[in-house]
């Protein structure tokens, strides 16, 4: 009897879980195994069919690449600031709700708002980089328009978004840290520096890999300022897996090919999560 | 006294219970330009029900081309189907091979609706038609035309009255146009043409000027690697690259507006929905003009029309036929004109009185009716969205000097084949 109870208190997270997540999930697995239909040539199975095209598809291996490096150039960048921002306003200073709250402010804009803002700000000769580089006599660049600059642009706003975001976790972190560490620290003659590498930082570990596992996420689900900032170019230069997924879904309609790329997208994030939980969990407490 | 009462009752019960069921109309539309444009089709939609009792019409914004062609699509298959929608000219190809939609022919039948389908400029048409039947009825269409700075033709000591009319007028002007500081940075560029969003469609008009469409009207094969095409692209990289009238690296689309009416661009090419929005926002008096030649004058069309659903009764089809004639009336296709900056779709709304007043005060607003005579189809082929993002990365990757005109064309038009082979 205690069973059924139990299970009845489980099935309306479950129905959802198992509708939004787990269903689609296996449909698109499935379906990564069929080609696309149409109303004169229905769908039919091709095994493994749209993985062989994956793996032929240059502009696949040119946004996974640029994934990578997106994640590579957001991720630390943003932790550390965060880190950084947290530390400074965690102090008694003049005005520290105000600064936290400015630090924040980022976090709550719409990426869609952000992305347009930032779109005026990188924009040749008009925009705020370029009004600024023309003080100092420097040439106007074409930000957006350069493919060995746009995807270093597109890191510069997303860390400007996120490493506001990572700053109030580590804020609550620090504030649940025992006082007593650092008077001990202080009355043992430690620096700042040797207190914040040797205690503080290891007590934050956990914060850390909360924050690395949700800033990986972030880095190859958030695509909304594609849409706005490049549309993926110039010839795929900041293009990232997600928006390219939706590329060939919307615009192609080539399903069974999306379905494939979405795979290939879980199994990554899938791979980095279990290897961020397993590996670095063993060293996350601090003993 | 209370025979009146009785009277009004009867009244209203009749009222209340109406003597046959009314067709019911649903469509799609999607709004790609600025202004409170669902209001004026909430608006056309009440003014038709009242002229038809019995026909119904609810028109539901979707969003983008893209999210009202998604939305259609996902409508018909959840069984909600739209009996008619405005959709992307250029979806033709997809919507054929989803088997969704049929012919206006089949149900234009009298002389005075075939008449009807043959009173639109023939240029709007052309993404409209396939196998000789008409797909599409032009709604919303625009094209690309050449905005200047009066101001800064006057500055450098050319006629602000004189756009340029070949590409080679457009380079020395260009080159005229171009404002260095003393640290001889640029301070304006001397024109600029947009090259993320819609890169293809401005392609299709240096390739068209240059003698040469991009694809065949049958939609099943491509035509990127002609040595025409490949001097188009490679004239649009030297505007950049060996005049230095335009900035290297691909140009944004949104951001180009701005540009020039903050005139750091003397010319720029754009689409004429901007029309409205330059003229309430330049403060120097500015020109539009037709695209230069080289071979030829050209530019694309683009935007909307209205496509027939197939999943449709014989009521329904007759509904929609009465609902899409009414719409494109020369007089609401004037005023729908005026309120958008689209194309009026038809030659005899530029006779209306509405119409001639504004282009009285405004003359600008006619430059894209001229172009029409030299204007095309946007590309649009089967597999559609591919092959435009083929073409869109081939052009950027010459634009930004990753790959020459010709290598990035070729390789292109080789993946463009390897796509179309299948519908030949």
């Amino acid at each position: 009897m205690k069973h059924v109870y139990g299970w009845l208190l489980l099935t309306p997270a479950a129905i959802l879980l198992v509708g939004f997540t787990h269903y689609p999930a296996a449909a698109t697995l499935v379906d990564s195994f069929f080609s696309t239909g149409t109303a004169i040539r229905p769908s039919r199975f091709i095994g493994f069919g749209n993985y062989a095209l994956l793996a032929e598809d240059p502009i696949f291996w040119k946004v996974l690449g640029n994934n990578l490096w997106f994640a590579l150039g957001t991720i630390p960048t943003s932790i550390a600031l965060a880190i950084l921002m947290a530390v400074w306003v965690n102090d008694r200073l003049p005005a520290r709700a105000l600064v936290r709250m400015a630090y924040f402010t980022p976090t709550v804009l719409p990426m869609i708002a952000v992305a347009n803002i930032w779109l005026f700000f990188y924009t040749p000769q008009i925009g705020l980089v370029d009004q600024f580089r023309a003080l100092f006599g420097a040439p106007s660049h074409n930000w957006l328009g350069d493919p060995g600059t746009v995807l270093a642009c597109l890191m510069v706003m997303v860390i400007w978004k996120e490493a506001g975001f990572f700053m109030i976790f580590y804020l609550a972190a620090l504030q649940s840290l025992p006082p007593e560490l650092e008077e001990a620290a202080k009355i043992e003659g430690a620096s700042r520096w040797h207190f914040f590498r040797r205690v503080m930082f290891p007590l934050l570990m956990p914060t850390t890999l909360f924050v690395l596992v949700n800033a990986t996420i972030n880095s190859f689900k958030l695509v909304d300022h594609l849409f706005i900032l490049t549309k993926g170019g110039p010839d795929n230069a900041s293009s990232l897996l997600l928006y390219y997924i939706y590329q060939v879904a919307f615009s192609f309609f080539d399903t069974a090919y999306a379905s494939t790329l979405t795979v290939v997208l879980l199994a990554l994030l899938a791979g980095l999560a279990l290897v961020q939980f397993h590996l670095v969990e063993k060293r996350v407490h601090y003993r | 006294m209370r025979s009146l009462f009785a009277l009004l009752l009867a009244g209203l019960l009749a009222a209340a219970a109406p003597a046959r069921a009314d067709t019911e109309l649903t469509f799609y539309y999607p709004i790609a330009v600025g202004g409170p444009l669902t209001k004026v089709i909430d608006g056309l939609a009440r003014d038709f029900e009242k002229e038809h009792p019995g026909i119904k019409v609810h028109p539901i914004y979707a969003g983008n081309y893209d999210d009202a062609r998604i939305k259609a699509l996902a409508a018909l298959k959840a069984g909600q189907p739209a009996q008619i929608s405005v959709l992307y000219s250029i979806d033709l190809y997809e919507l054929l091979e989803q088997d969704v939609i049929v012919p206006w022919d089949d149900v234009a039948t009298t002389a005075d609706d075939k008449a009807w389908l043959k009173a639109f400029y023939p240029s709007l048409m052309m993404n409209g038609t396939y196998k000789g039947k008409v797909y599409g009825i032009p709604f919303q269409r625009s094209t690309i035309v050449l905005f200047w700075n009066k101001d800064a033709f006057k500055e450098v000591g050319l006629d602000p009255e004189k756009p340029p009319a070949t590409w080679n007028e457009m380079t020395q002007m260009a080159t005229k146009l171009v404002k260095r500081d003393a640290a001889g940075n640029v301070v304006r560029w001397g024109v600029m043409v947009p090259s993320t969003g819609y890169t293809y469609w401005m392609f299709q008009a240096f390739a068209r000027q240059n003698g040469h469409d991009l694809m065949n009207p049958e939609g099943n094969r491509t035509i990127f690697a002609d040595p025409d095409v490949i001097a188009a692209l490679q004239y649009w990289r030297d505007l950049g690259a060996k005049y230095r009238v335009m900035p290297e690296g691909t140009i944004e689309w949104g951001t180009l507006r701005q540009a020039f009416t903050e005139g750091k661009t003397a010319m720029m090419w754009h689409t004429t929905g901007n029309l409205t929005a330059v003229k309430d926002t330049a403060k120097f008096p500015f020109g539009v003009a037709m695209l230069p030649a080289s071979k030829q004058r050209g530019s694309p069309t683009g935007g909307g029309n209205f496509y027939m659903f197939k999943k449709t009764t014989r009521e329904e089809r007759k509904a929609a036929l009465a609902f899409v004639k009414w719409m494109t009336t020369p007089e609401r296709a004037a005023a729908w004109s005026i309120a958008t900056g689209y194309v009026a779709t038809r030659p005899d709304a530029y006779e209306t009185p509405k119409l001639k007043d504004y282009a009285r005060d405004f003359p600008q607003a006619v430059v894209a009716r001229d172009q029409l005579k030299y204007a095309t189809a946007e590309l649009s082929t089967f597999q559609t969205g591919r092959v435009r993002k083929l073409l869109d990365d081939a052009i950027q990757a010459a634009l930004t000097g990753q790959k020459t005109p010709a290598a990035a064309l070729q390789a292109a038009q080789a993946e463009a084949d390897r796509l179309l082979k299948p519908y030949r």
